[in-house]
């Protein structure tokens, strides 16, 4: 394969589209390229030094429902969602920045990768103030760390506790479930099995992973009292937005999960559980199989499965090693545009390729927006879907190709596709359509074509 | 019988004939006009709060503070039968029952005993038994049965609504999909240079293709693009683009659309709340769509149905986990309803599937292969071979539409 045909593969499939000069640079050695982007720690969000941490918002958002109940207003809701909705719009455009401006765009790509395996959904009112924050805090710094940790991090975060439900879950057995029967209270304290549950199908063994209806409700007793701090009435106790072991809640006794016994332990019986499905062989290839299909294709060849697999196996979960597998692994690299672009690949490899100019302080989103893809609202804990019959429908096509126009009227003769063309797709780019390019009859017409192209839609 | 017959005479002709008869002229009848429209509620909508069985003993108990009152009661169901009724917020939905055009299935499951979504809707939209059997949709395949459309009508029978097709429509037929663009019209002659391009990419051409395609019914149908805004308009927009679809004569007679946000783990609300408001938001959209469907409302008939049900009892969190049995509603006018469809196996501890959910009675495939059959005309072979593989077990419900 032609040095810029690998680049192309590399800048596009794994980062999040070439740049102007990047081809170049990644040209001499693409593999090597990608693995310069693993060393040392995970890069921070730009920007976040203006963000607010979760622990910060939810003791905000409390302060605002105490204020609205002690003055008898209606409105608690509205307040919180108008405080939410611009922190929710700041961390989109703060991460749409980063994906257009980032130089090691392949990290970049595996924090949206995680980000999207752990899924939480700003369709629920609880998440869209903190799934910005849940994704700088709990996601990004350990992408390139261990699955373990990152899984940790994830199932500790309040926006997980709250989008899956677990913050209030309670043991049919636990202290405050016993007194409250005593008290016959409006609503008696439960069990709420959907963290377990998505933990078990989603986040880890995937659902062919073995469990039974059994398991998950023993787990979710487990995670009983995985909560966060601040609630209200009998759950006032602790900081708000920080991770609380609430013993009260924790149902006691041993439980069985997947044919092992955990003995009460408080939260280490769940956190145990943790630990064991993280090292779990389902949960190993439901992983590897995720990773091979959003990189190499919608049907992961299972040689490459099987190299990634071995090597989370080998390294204990550490990820670097995991990566570096994916990109050694031959079927990688053997056919170009594998992949149909999800819309917000679309979007970042369109802004990157072309350098636009920022569009303004929704800019990203409205983007993301008309693309079918708003960010963090893929409307269920599975995440946005990974294949090509996912996003390529017959008005999905026609979206793209109406946005294209938009962006190719808007930047004009400012842009000239002829060379923009062949730095983002090297080799890769065919000959039709840098035919085509020649022949436009404007810029913004070549620029729209450039963007509609079959070899700009895929990567 | 292929002369000409008006309404009237035929009424007067069927009700001295035998019933043999009758049903032979249902079947001479050109199926072309019927429409079908598959609304999936992704996500477990709650059978029980959306179709209460106020009159089951256990109920009140198990749902305490989400149950709906009875019928009569302040914030009571709308009543269907001594022991179902309707979540107060389906009043369009009531008067169509009233009006013998809703017929409510309840206690309803696809072959699916697990409590995934993910792979209840695969189970639910593949039409197989097990999860990822099928990566085309039983819809899709039923169309594939069909005989081929008349000359004039176009080539697609079917027609995704949203920005792509759900796995429920893909397959062998060809489908169209719309959605509202909030982007400018295309500049024709750019258009003409991608089409060049896509000339050696087969799916990117039969994709533009077939978008070109329904933009061009949707502009001729005079609708209105403008952004949708507020939960009331939710669906606004695409059910007023299925109806103008499925009202014009070469139209396509199937079509699809789905919706979200069913998945009510915690404060679920009762009478109020926030499912009542979602309930209240289909609701609406069901009424505009009866209303762009305007003269072919007759002959439509419109399924909603879900993934499956959730628990019998509340939760610990005001809300419902993953169920089993679930109900369904089959609406429109060409629909034989009033009634409720079910053998309610009762809420009591023992009736209860796996000590806590409603226990599946009836299988939504006897109900879909009833409705293709008797209104789309779907043969009977096909839908025990290609259509709900390996169902030829599961009988069809018979008499759901109006001969």
């Amino acid at each position: 394969m032609a040095a810029t045909a690998a680049a192309a593969i590399a800048t596009n499939r794994f980062g999040l589209g070439a740049r102007p000069g990047e081809l170049d640079v990644a040209a001499p050695d693409p593999c090597g390229w990608l693995l310069a982007q693993l060393r040392g720690p995970a890069p921070t969000l730009p920007g976040a030094a203006d963000l607010e941490s979760t622990a910060t918002i939810l003791s905000h958002a409390a302060k605002l429902r105490d204020d609205a109940r002690r003055d008898g207003a209606t409105g608690v809701v509205k307040g919180i969602g108008a405080y939410y909705r611009p922190l929710y719009t700041g961390e989109v455009e703060a991460r749409f920045a980063a994906a257009v401006a980032s130089e090691r765009p392949f990290v970049e790509r595996l924090v949206h990768f995680w980000a999207n395996h752990f899924a939480v959904s700003v369709d629920k009112p609880a998440v869209l103030g903190v799934a910005g924050a849940y994704e700088r805090e709990a996601i990004r710094p350990h992408v390139l760390g261990r699955f373990e940790d990152l899984l940790f991090a994830v199932e500790r975060h309040p926006a997980m506790l709250l989008y899956l439900d677990n913050v209030q879950s309670a043991g049919p057995q636990s202290a405050l479930a016993r007194r409250a029967s005593g008290a016959r209270r409006r609503h008696d304290p439960g069990l709420n099995e959907n963290l377990a549950r998505e933990i078990l199908e989603l986040h880890t063994l995937g659902a062919s992973g073995g469990y039974s209806q059994a398991d998950v409700t023993s787990f979710a007793r487990m995670l009983t009292g995985w909560s966060i701090g601040g609630g209200r009435g009998r759950l006032a106790e602790g900081a708000p937005g920080r991770f609380l072991f609430r013993a009260n809640l924790h149902e006691p006794g041993a439980q069985q999960l997947l044919g092992k016994r955990y003995a009460e332990a408080g939260y280490e019986q769940g956190a145990a559980a943790l630990r064991d499905l993280a090292r779990h062989p389902a949960t190993v290839d439901h992983l590897a199989r995720k990773l091979a299909r959003h990189f190499i294709a919608d049907e992961p060849p299972d040689a490459a499965v099987a190299q990634i697999a071995a090597a989370y196996r080998r390294h204990d979960g550490a990820l670097v090693p995991v990566y570096r597998a994916l990109i050694e692994s031959r079927e990688a690299w053997a056919v170009p545009f594998a992949k149909y672009k999800m819309p917000s690949d679309y979007v970042h490899s369109a802004f990157r390729g072309l350098a636009i100019p920022a569009p303004g302080q929704r800019g990203g989103l409205v983007a993301y927006e008309l693309l079918g893809q708003r960010t963090w609202s893929p409307g269920s804990p599975a995440g946005w879907p990974d294949r090509a019959a996912d996003w390529d429908g017959a008005s999905a096509v026609l979206q793209r190709i109406e946005w294209a126009e938009a962006v190719g009227n808007r930047l004009g003769d400012r842009r000239d596709a002829t060379r923009a063309g062949p730095a983002m797709l090297g080799a890769l780019l065919g000959a039709s359509t840098a035919e085509a390019l020649r022949r436009a009859a404007s810029g913004a017409q070549a620029i729209t074509l450039l963007l509609a192209s079959p070899e700009f839609m895929r990567r | 019988m292929s002369t000409h017959i008006d309404r009237r005479q035929f009424l007067i002709a069927a009700a001295s004939l035998p019933l043999a008869t009758r049903v032979v002229f249902a079947q001479a009848q050109a199926a072309g006009d019927a429409r079908f429209v598959f609304i999936l509620l992704r996500g477990a909508l709650d059978g029980l709060a959306a179709v209460p069985p106020c009159g089951d003993p256990a109920y009140a108990g198990l749902r305490r503070e989400l149950a709906i009152p009875p019928p009569g009661a302040a914030g009571g169901a709308l009543a269907l039968d001594a022991t179902f009724g309707l979540h107060p917020s389906l009043a369009f939905l009531h008067e169509a029952y009233r009006a013998g055009e809703l017929l409510v299935a309840h206690a309803v499951a696809t072959p699916y005993r697990e409590r995934s979504h993910f792979d209840g809707q695969d189970v639910l939209e593949g039409g197989g038994v097990r999860p990822h059997d099928y990566a085309s949709g039983w819809l899709n395949r039923a169309l594939a049965a069909l005989p081929a459309r008349s000359a004039g009508s176009r080539a697609e029978a079917g027609i995704a609504l949203g920005q792509n097709t759900p796995l429920t429509m893909r397959g062998p037929a060809a489908v169209a999909s719309w959605s509202p663009s909030r982007l400018t019209a295309l500049d024709d002659d750019t258009l003409a240079r991608i089409t060049d391009l896509y000339a050696a990419d087969p799916v990117l051409s039969k994709r533009l293709a077939d978008a070109l395609d329904a933009d061009e019914i949707a502009q001729h149908a005079g609708m209105d693009v403008a952004p949708r805004r507020g939960a009331g308009a939710r669906y606004g927009e695409t059910v007023r683009a299925a109806g103008s679809f499925l009202a014009r004569d070469d139209g396509p007679q199937v079509a699809m659309f789905d919706t979200t946000g069913w998945d009510t783990h915690a404060n679920e609300g009762g009478a109020q709340g926030p499912l009542a408001t979602r309930l209240g938001a289909l609701d609406q959209a069901l009424r505009e769509l009866k209303a762009a469907l305007d003269a072919r409302w007759s002959r439509t008939v419109i399924v909603l149905a879900t993934e499956f049900g959730r628990t019998a009892a509340t939760n610990g969190t005001r809300g419902t986990d993953h169920g089993t049995g679930a109900a369904a509603f089959v609406l429109g006018g060409a629909v034989e309803g009033g009634r409720v469809l079910a053998d309610w196996p009762g809420l009591s501890g023992r009736a209860l599937y796996e000590q806590r959910d409603v226990a599946p009675t009836l299988d939504l495939r006897a109900l879909l292969k009833g409705l293709l059959h008797d209104h789309l005309r779907v043969p009977s072979k096909a839908l025990d071979g290609e259509v709900f593989p390996g169902s030829g077990a599961v009988r069809p419900v018979a008499g759901l539409v109006r001969a």
